[in-house]
């Protein structure tokens, strides 16, 4: 579907997630690491249940959350503690991770709040021990490039990482976490891209950020003009975002579509179910079979809509489907994808008549034990009703490819509250003028390429790289950019492929840059770094290493080498003349591998070749 | 106005020199004074939910509030607890209570539990005393959990009762959504209805949403500041166990069992009395503030010992008309003075050996046996009887 999104009235705005580096957790002195699941110290199993906020009323999403009472368990660590437990009072707002959120706010043209609150934003759902999340506003009104504006930035602790169903892991909870929340001032999913990718250089521009695969995520809130605001929450990868857009617009597209075809089919739902367990009695089906109800829900006119693709691999049956499965229960069948699933024909026509359903309408069964089906009936109901409105206002999760699921209602302001056991943080003027705003990424790979002559796509590798801080590091110590980036960015990783193993420690400064010095003041042969690498990746210490890659012939003995490879390729240097120098070249290093300086040789080689071709 | 632009907020509260403002978002920030412009005043916001129905036909239970977090609500413009609730307020607040019993409530304090006395303890008895003789099955005290041990000792004491009467507090504050308030009060309530015929704390078994335990009343503990497991039973096992969130509900051997005897109160109770965490180094002037009181418990070192450097300013108390009872710091274990040469010294200057004991269970215990006995050799011989339970004659542990 090719869309003017113009003209379907597109707005987004988006929530950037982003990790701090910090030394501690944001509100106890827990390092800020993962672990594995398997290295796991103990496990606890809590309920959570909503409370009122201080307002007095219940938010909605949790609400929703209560309809089944979940049992969560949460594996712990010996790097968590109590405050991870909710077994004690938080500490006091970490203020390293205060300090980089201000310089990030600060870059982005943003002002501070005075006094910062701590809240708690109310999650129900397991992945916070204590069942809401801690938040605080830190500043407000910034500006993007493209004419857009940034809302807020937010200082938040990070979630427990769910390990699978209701079990959570303790690890992650309470990681320092920036959140950034543009204005809906994006219109086309390209532009949710750039905005996206914009904000992400600028996080990293301040080198305290997390890096790698779930460290940075992004909630895309999006609408069309017919449509209603929904909330996709947890998009990884930078690249899907435009196509989480351009599906999110074609289901509202789609769910409007079906509203009107709706309308014009006078459709509606029934809103009392009826209990057709007797009509399944013999049934082969095995969820139907087990189940000790099961209820239909009748929607005359909407047969066949039920079925429809909204977006890629997912119908209005799904959508419908996703509210059921709040009450526990599997999922649900319909009549337009019936007999499936071990449904018959028969079966299917014994329900419609049973029901003396019209051939316009669809029926949904859900099928659970007695209290189960009802509340999923009564889901299906609901949802189905929705569908005559068109699109609902809701809570997204991403699928693979970019389609997404229902998770929850909006949550409403109802749902913060304050921590009462964090005081309030003041920013003052004082502390506002130290915070110092990081060179941009864009910035520093331009000074790259003006200051070191570097090549613009290398510069812009390099600056965007986690291991910019370890090529600053060399850059310091006098090393040549070129020797730094071939090393850092191609030597280790060959090394890594020849050998198999894991590279990742060769890029530790206190490995690296003694390994770039000695090259550097001649102490090793350039050559000789592979040779130093699989030394350390033996577990050889890096100076022991480097002592045992020395050059170990003189000028003398490379003269004498040369002078023999040449000898014996003397046909060869006639017919290429000095042309034979770049061969012979890889002849003579494969020889001297390591144990002289490429530079040197190429000199005797030259000197040899000349000789030579003189010989004539 | 804010950062150049006009924000609209409602006023909650001042918080040192600001004004906190709620954003839509839900937000509080905290901006000065003079950049708020006021532009309406809000009704307060309805507190009060539905009616809970009760069923009549269940067993008539009783709750008495003394204040602590377990059913309260925190009010964030103040930080302070609601002053007053009634049973509507705790069946909404511990949604399930309604199916255990038919519950009437009587607020007598709402206070922090530090701010607990001997004489409010006295109002305390008084009142389950009263809650049971009004037909009341069984009586839940919601406390603070401070000093909840206390007051579950001085009620054992105090109230010689046929039915189950259980203290129960929170440790997690009841405005989280993973507060302990629940579990512990649906486990007290299912207590409340049990076979058992005493007083006794119900509280959280471990970390975990998974069991809560009985303790006797002159047996428990508050062991840790903050987590849900913080209650122990000290020198003989819980007398019962709550499964969650099934409540059944399991009783050992030896808890008292339910009667139909009427109750007895006797509550009577010295407040002149005191305690005293002996540490090495302790000056023997220490002592003096103890002069022309009733009763002085000690809680030693080890087998229950004081630097030697303490033997004659006790020996001047002792003289002076006070009884001194020496437990142990180490809380499990029995005293014994007859080992070491000062634990000898002590026994002559006149120091009773408080068994088993826990200090403050032996504070709570001498307040009552001072007030109800004025024979000082007969208070003596009492202080080394078991009477509710607080002490045993063999250790097997």
């Amino acid at each position: 579907m090719v869309t003017d999104y113009e003209s379907v009235g597109l707005k987004a705005g988006i929530e950037i997630h982003q990790q701090l580096n910090s030394r501690e957790k944001l509100f106890c002195g827990c390092p800020t690491v993962l672990r594995k699941f398997d290295e796991r110290s103990g496990e606890f199993a809590r309920y959570l249940r909503a409370t009122e906020s201080e307002m007095g009323e219940i938010d909605r999403a949790a609400k929703e959350e209560m309809m089944v009472l979940r049992r969560f368990c949460y594996y712990a660590y010996d790097t968590c503690c109590l405050v991870e437990y909710d077994e004690e009072p938080p500490g006091p707002l970490n203020r390293e991770a205060l300090g980089i959120c201000l310089s990030i706010a600060k870059t982005l043209g943003m002002t501070p709040i005075e006094q910062v609150h701590t809240m708690r934003k109310l999650v129900i759902d397991g992945s916070n021990t204590s069942g809401f999340q801690r938040t605080a506003l830190v500043a407000m009104n910034g500006t993007l490039p493209n004419g857009g504006a940034i809302d807020t930035i937010c200082l938040e602790e990070e979630a427990a990482q769910r390990v699978e169903g209701d079990i959570f892991s303790l690890d992650r909870l309470g990681i320092p976490l920036v959140e950034i929340t543009t204005s809906p001032c994006m219109h086309t999913p390209e532009e949710v891209y750039q905005v996206a990718e914009y904000l992400g250089m600028v996080l990293r521009s301040t080198g305290r950020v997390k890096r790698g695969l779930g460290t940075i995520r992004q909630d895309v809130n999006i609408s069309i003009r017919e449509g209603a605001r929904v909330e996709i929450k947890g998009v990884q990868e930078l690249d899907l975002i435009a196509e989480v857009v351009r599906r999110e617009v074609d289901r509202q597209q789609n769910l409007v579509w079906i509203r009107e075809e709706l309308r014009s089919r006078r459709a509606r739902v029934d809103p009392v179910p009826v209990d057709v367990t007797t009509v399944f009695a013999g049934t082969a089906s095995s969820i139907l079979k087990k189940a000790k109800k099961i209820l239909a829900v009748r929607l005359p006119g909407f047969g066949g809509l039920v079925g429809r693709e909204i977006q890629p691999g997912r119908r209005l049956g799904s959508e419908i489907s996703d509210y059921a499965k709040k009450c526990g229960v599997g999922g649900i069948f319909h009549t337009d994808e019936l007999p499936a699933y071990g449904v018959t024909a028969e079966e299917v026509e014994a329900l419609r008549r049973n029901l003396g359903a019209a051939s316009d309408e669809c029926i949904i069964l859900v099928a659970a034990g007695a209290d189960r089906a009802v509340c999923a009936a009564d889901q299906v109901i609901y949802r189905a009703n929705l569908a005559l409105e068109g699109v609902p206002e809701e809570t997204r999760k991403m699928l693979e490819g970019g389609s997404t699921a229902y998770m929850r209602p909006l949550p409403g302001a109802a749902r913060m509250y304050p921590e009462t056991d964090v005081l309030p943080v003041r920013i003052g003027t004082e502390d506002w003028d130290a915070v110092t705003v990081p060179e941009l990424l864009t910035i520093r790979a331009e000074r790259f390429v003006t200051e070191f002559g570097m090549d613009p796509g290398i510069a812009r590798q390099v600056a965007y790289s986690e291991y910019l801080p370890l090529f600053q590091a060399a850059l310091d110590h006098g090393i040549p950019p070129s020797l730094a980036h071939r090393t850092i960015f191609a030597t280790a990783k060959e090394v890594g492929k020849e050998t198999g193993k894991d590279t990742s420690g060769l890029l530790d400064p206190a490995v690296l840059i003694p390994v770039l010095e000695a090259t550097q003041n001649g102490t090793i042969a350039k050559e000789a770094i592979p040779q130093v690498f699989m030394l350390e990746l033996e577990g050889v210490p890096v100076n022991e290493a480097i002592a045992r890659s020395k050059p170990s012939v003189s000028t003398s003995d490379i003269e004498e080498i040369v002078s023999k490879i040449v000898n014996e390729r003397k046909d060869f240097v006639k017919s290429k003349g000095m042309a034979s120098l770049g061969p012979l070249m890889g002849v003579v290093m494969e020889e001297l591998r390591g144990a002289a300086d490429g530079k040197v040789i190429a000199g005797v080689l030259k000197k040899e070749i000349q000789a030579a071709l003189k010989e004539e | 106005m804010f950062a150049g632009k006009s924000l609209a907020g409602t006023y909650i509260t001042e918080r040192d020199g600001m004004a906190v403002i709620k954003l839509d978002s839900g937000y509080n920030m905290g901006v000065p004074f003079p950049a708020c412009t006021l532009v309406e005043h809000l009704p307060a916001a309805p507190v009060k939910g539905p009616a809970v129905a009760q069923d009549p036909s269940l067993p008539p239970l009783s709750i008495v509030s003394t204040g602590g977090t377990i059913a309260s609500r925190i009010d964030y413009r103040t930080g302070a607890v609601t002053s007053q609730f009634d049973a509507d307020d705790i069946l909404r607040a511990i949604p399930g209570l309604e199916k255990i019993g038919n519950f009437s409530t009587r607020v007598l304090y709402t206070i922090l539990s530090e701010n607990m006395t001997p004489q409010i303890w006295q109002e305390l008895a008084r009142s389950v005393y009263e809650e049971i003789r009004g037909g009341a099955k069984g009586v839940i005290v919601t406390h603070g959990t401070d000093t909840m041990a206390y007051s579950a000792a001085a009620l054992s004491f105090m109230l010689d009762t046929p039915v189950p009467v259980i203290f129960v507090g929170s440790q997690r504050s009841a405005d989280r959504p993973s507060s302990d308030n629940v579990m512990n009060a649906l486990c007290s309530a299912s207590a409340a209805v049990s076979p058992l015929g005493e007083v006794a704390v119900v509280m959280h078994e471990s970390s975990s949403d998974d069991f809560c335990v009985i303790h006797r009343g002159t047996r428990v503990r508050k062991m840790h500041s903050s987590r849900r497991d913080a209650f122990r039973s000290l020198g003989l096992p819980p007398i019962g166990r709550v499964e969650y969130p099934s409540l059944g509900i399991t009783l050992a051997e030896d808890a008292v069992r339910r009667c139909d005897t009427e109750p007895v109160l006797l509550d009577a109770l010295e407040p002149r009395c005191g305690l005293l965490y002996f540490y090495p180094g302790m000056p023997a002037g220490v002592l003096e503030a103890f002069s022309g009181m009733e009763g002085l418990v000690i809680a030693g070192t080890g087998l229950g010992h004081t630097s030697t450097g303490l033997i004659q300013g006790l020996r001047d108390l002792i003289d002076g008309g006070t009884t001194v009872v020496m437990t142990t710091q180490c809380l499990f274990g029995r005293v014994c003075d007859r080992v070491y040469d000062t634990g000898r010294d002590l026994l002559k200057a006149g120091v009773i050996e408080g068994e088993d004991m826990l200090p403050e269970t032996a504070l709570v215990k001498m307040m009552w046996v001072l007030a109800n006995e004025r024979d000082r050799e007969r208070a003596g011989a009492l202080m080394q009887k078991d009477l509710r339970g607080e002490l045993s004659g063999r250790s097997v542990s």
